[in-house]
């Protein structure tokens, strides 16, 4: 009885973090290949952007919300950053600055949507996410945005995506081997880090847990709950559009039809990071190891040759088994959670 | 064999925690049988079990003679054991109206109709109301209604269930003396139709009205039965808690300098203004019924209401809070009134819970310090007596009375100008409440102290003086060395010859 509980304990901790490191393992010895620094990069690269999105996510469901417009947030950016460079011949400064700030709008204004005027958090969000897909396709009139494109007016785009910019999705640090890290992984490790300290380390992420956890208990020992809501999803704007300028940056172009895949990828990440060391809440760490499981689990079929059309069929497997693992489980266990 | 209901040797744990610990109670058709135990007794397991949401671990219940051991509790209530539960919104569905409330049992019973009939359905659940006395519009939403109404509404549905073991789990914890009243004429009816009926509280006015056979439980086994007319009341408090409770003994102290004036305040439309000043290192308890207007006159001290009409002033300026936010900038705390919606973080453990208003004192650069928060929440659980392994347990692993020390403490870790306590000593077994009431006497100097209760012993037991509210004005004032019982209890409840002779 006691030791079933204390197993119990130790699976709801453990449990999931143990099965990733069995997954790598059982991958690099069936899969040749998979054991090595390029193969682990990769693995990196192409969470990297989710796993950014996913932690901007993280602190809207921290609070008790949810962002369903950072999908279109990030493609958002896609489109802007190409089309300040491209049209408007902007330097790469520029188009990263006004991605951010165009984040960092839509962030304020889900924010005050939810706050101010009381819309539920899924539905402001949705209403975002159509306003969005539809703008980014107006100053285009739908069309994807290349290097030397003709404009409506009969010219030819004169701007091109700079040299600066396509650094930041293309370039590669030295790292044991000669270019290896690439810049989108770097800044996703440095969101991580930054993100998890916010979260578990300052006070105002623990109001923001309060927040999530019981906002009337909050607001009334003083904590200015609207100030923290409409910050979680300025995060996530700002998140989300971080994830677009770094894509826009690996494309090279402004397409209009990637990214699509990103917001419930980014959504899944945050989700199976609930099952993450039993925390049973949104948490960074969890985010973090949640995108990773997803991107070993892909990389390690996609090498043994699993069709790409069972992706998506994978991810929904994992973040059910995640979610009854969080739920089911931790609720057995009947304790609070830890902190 | 008259028992109705029979418990033996019931047994659960929960983990290495050992709830009840063989216990074992007879039920007989119209006897009501008060089950009294402090916080953590194991009451709300016992209930838990015998209505079907938890599975005994040893020992049997029989109901008629029968063997009785509900899977669940659409089983307990197929069975006629009908438990009402005390958080109210476990008991009523809020977002639909008061007669699909009252006949949600009609609506779940097998072979009842597909398509439903408002009007009858209406008419059926005016019959209902009108024999409970419940005097409301069926058409009305739940969650529009007043807390006394919604738990009338809980308790009326129970009898729709025509129950013969019936469980009332402190229903008396948010009625005012009126409503307990025709809750307790209701019960009456009952105990003559010959229902057997366990009322869990430990309200001792209720206990005293209803109770015939007191059974205390402590520690997850009975530890006392009283069942020899007259009641031996005391005795049963002594058994509830393991120990004698001495009468509370206290000089009341007048106070200093002001601290907080009221001037001219008006708290509704129809009410009388009134001037009232709270000083220094005195303890004033304002009491009165359930919508005398207790709550919006903390809310307005608090920066959550407005009053209609008057001023405040603090430490002799002009205080006009717009939000808690700036109430307690300005060194007035409240500890709200029902912790589990307003107060608790069930997210948190205690630490967390307890040092939650004041973390930019725990932290050094925004970075929150577990030592900082550590060093102060454990001198609280020392002084409050909060009954658990450390400051890193979840809030949700303590008992009710443990749960409110940790939400009082939490305002007693920084200085302030004003306290105010709405409802301190909700669902809070006495012994829990001498060890709350005792710190703030203790800690009473250099601050004012208001108290805002709705039982009378609760305001005697703690406050110098008691101010009385009826229907948003004040209608007495007493000093509490020697107060007059009868003129307190005709103001509160508002007798009309009382209020015009009283002292205003």
């Amino acid at each position: 009885m006691m030791k079933h509980e204390k197993l119990l304990t130790f699976a709801i901790r453990f449990g999931f973090l143990l099965l990733l490191a069995g997954l790598a393992i059982y991958f690099s010895i069936a899969a040749s290949g998979f054991a090595s620094p390029k193969s682990a990069v990769f693995i990196l690269q192409s969470v990297a952007i989710t796993g950014i999105l996913a932690l901007g996510v993280t602190c809207t469901l921290v609070v008790g919300g949810f962002d369903l417009s950072i999908g279109s947030v990030a493609t958002s950016a896609l489109m802007l950053s190409a089309y300040s460079m491209v049209i408007l011949e902007q330097s790469a400064f520029t188009a990263v600055c006004l991605c951010l700030a165009m984040g960092a709008l839509v962030g304020l204004v889900n924010g005050l949507l939810i706050v101010k005027f009381r819309v539920p958090d899924l539905l402001a969000t949705l209403g975002m996410m159509f306003l969005l897909i539809g703008l980014q396709r107006i100053p285009t009139q739908g069309n994807s945005i290349a290097t030397g494109m003709s404009l409506p007016n009969g010219n030819v785009a004169e701007g091109t995506f700079s040299s600066a910019f396509l650094w930041l999705g293309r370039h590669r640090f030295d790292m044991f081997i000669e270019d290896l890290l690439p810049v989108p992984v770097v800044v996703f490790i440095v969101a991580c880090v930054l993100i998890w300290v916010f979260l578990e380390l300052t006070r105002h992420g623990r109001i923001m847990y309060a927040v999530g956890s019981n906002e009337r208990a909050a607001a009334l020992v003083g904590a200015n709950v609207n100030r923290y809501k409409i910050a979680a999803y300025m995060i996530s704007g700002v998140m989300a559009s971080i994830g677009g300028i770094l894509l826009a940056a690996r494309l090279g172009r402004g397409d209009i039809a990637s990214g699509n895949n990103l917001l419930l990828d980014s959504v899944a990440a945050a989700l199976i990071g609930f099952a993450v060391l039993g925390a049973a809440r949104p948490n960074a760490f969890g985010t973090a190891m949640g995108a990773l499981f997803v991107g070993i689990l892909l990389q390690g079929l996609t090498m043994m040759n699993a069709p790409y059309y069972t992706q998506d069929f994978v991810k929904g497997v994992v973040l059910v088994g995640a979610l009854v693992f969080t739920f089911y489980l931790s609720a057995k266990r009947g304790t609070g959670h830890k902190t | 064999m008259t028992d109705v209901f029979a418990i033996r040797g019931l047994k659960k744990s929960f983990g290495r925690v050992n709830v009840l610990l063989g216990f074992d109670l007879d039920m007989r058709p119209g006897e009501v049988v008060v089950l009294m135990g402090a916080n953590g007794a194991g009451k709300s397991t016992l209930v838990k079990i015998m209505c079907g949401s938890f599975r005994a671990d040893a020992g049997q219940m029989t109901l008629n003679g029968k063997p009785y051991a509900p899977p669940n509790a659409a089983a307990a209530l197929s069975h006629g054991v009908v438990t009402v539960h005390q958080s109210i919104d476990d008991g009523v569905i809020p977002d639909l109206d008061v007669a699909t409330n009252l006949m949600l049992s009609r609506l779940t019973e097998p072979g009842a109709r597909l398509m439903l009939r408002d009007k009858v359905l209406r008419k059926e659940a005016q019959a209902v109301a009108a024999s409970m006395g419940l005097n409301v519009d069926v058409r009305q939403r739940v969650s529009d209604l007043g807390v006394a109404d919604r738990q009338m509404i809980a308790i009326a549905r129970a009898m729709a269930y025509s129950p013969k073991v019936l469980i009332l789990d402190e229903p008396t914890s948010s009625l005012s003396a009126v409503e307990a009243d025709r809750l307790f004429a209701l019960i009456d009816r009952l105990r003559a139709q010959g229902v057997a009926i366990l009322y869990i509280s430990h309200r001792m006015s209720d206990i005293r009205r209803i109770a015939d056979r007191i059974i205390c439980m402590r520690d997850g086994a009975i530890s006392g039965v009283f069942d020899k007319a007259p009641l031996d009341y005391d005795g049963a408090v002594s058994a509830m808690l393991g120990r004698k409770i001495t009468q509370v003994d206290f000089e009341p102290q007048s106070g200093m300098a002001p601290v907080l004036e009221l001037q001219n305040m008006t708290l509704r439309a129809n009410s009388r203004p009134f001037d009232l000043a709270f000083a220094d290192g005195e303890i004033v308890a304002i009491t009165g019924l359930l919508g005398s207007g207790k709550s919006e006159f903390a809310d307005i001290v608090f920066g959550l209401g407005k009053p209609r009409s008057g001023q405040m002033l603090l430490s002799g300026k002009p205080y006009q809070p717009r939000s808690p936010v700036q109430a307690i900038a300005a060194g007035v705390f409240m500890s709200s009134k029902d912790r589990a919606s307003n107060a608790v973080i069930p997210a948190f453990d205690i630490d967390n819970n307890m040092t939650l208003p004041f973390f930019v004192k725990f932290s050094r650069l925004s970075l929150l310090s577990k030592k900082l928060q550590k060093r102060a929440t454990e001198n609280i659980i020392k002084q409050l007596g909060i009954v658990c392994r450390s400051g890193k347990d979840a809030i949700g692993t303590l008992s009710g009375g443990n749960q409110q020390k940790v939400m009082i403490g939490r305002w007693l870790l920084a200085d302030c100008k004003v306290l105010l306590l709405d409802e301190p000593f909700q669902g809070v077994d006495i012994g829990a409440r001498r060890d709350i009431g005792r710190h703030i006497r203790k800690t009473a100097i250099k601050r004012a102290t208001l108290i805002f209760v709705s039982e009378l012993d609760e305001a005697l037991e703690i406050a110098d003086r008691i101010i009385v509210l009826h229907e948003g004005s004040v209608v007495g004032e007493h000093l509490n060395a020697k107060v007059d019982m009868n003129s307190l209890v005709a103001q509160v409840s508002g007798t009309p010859r009382e209020i015009s002779m009283a002292n205003l």
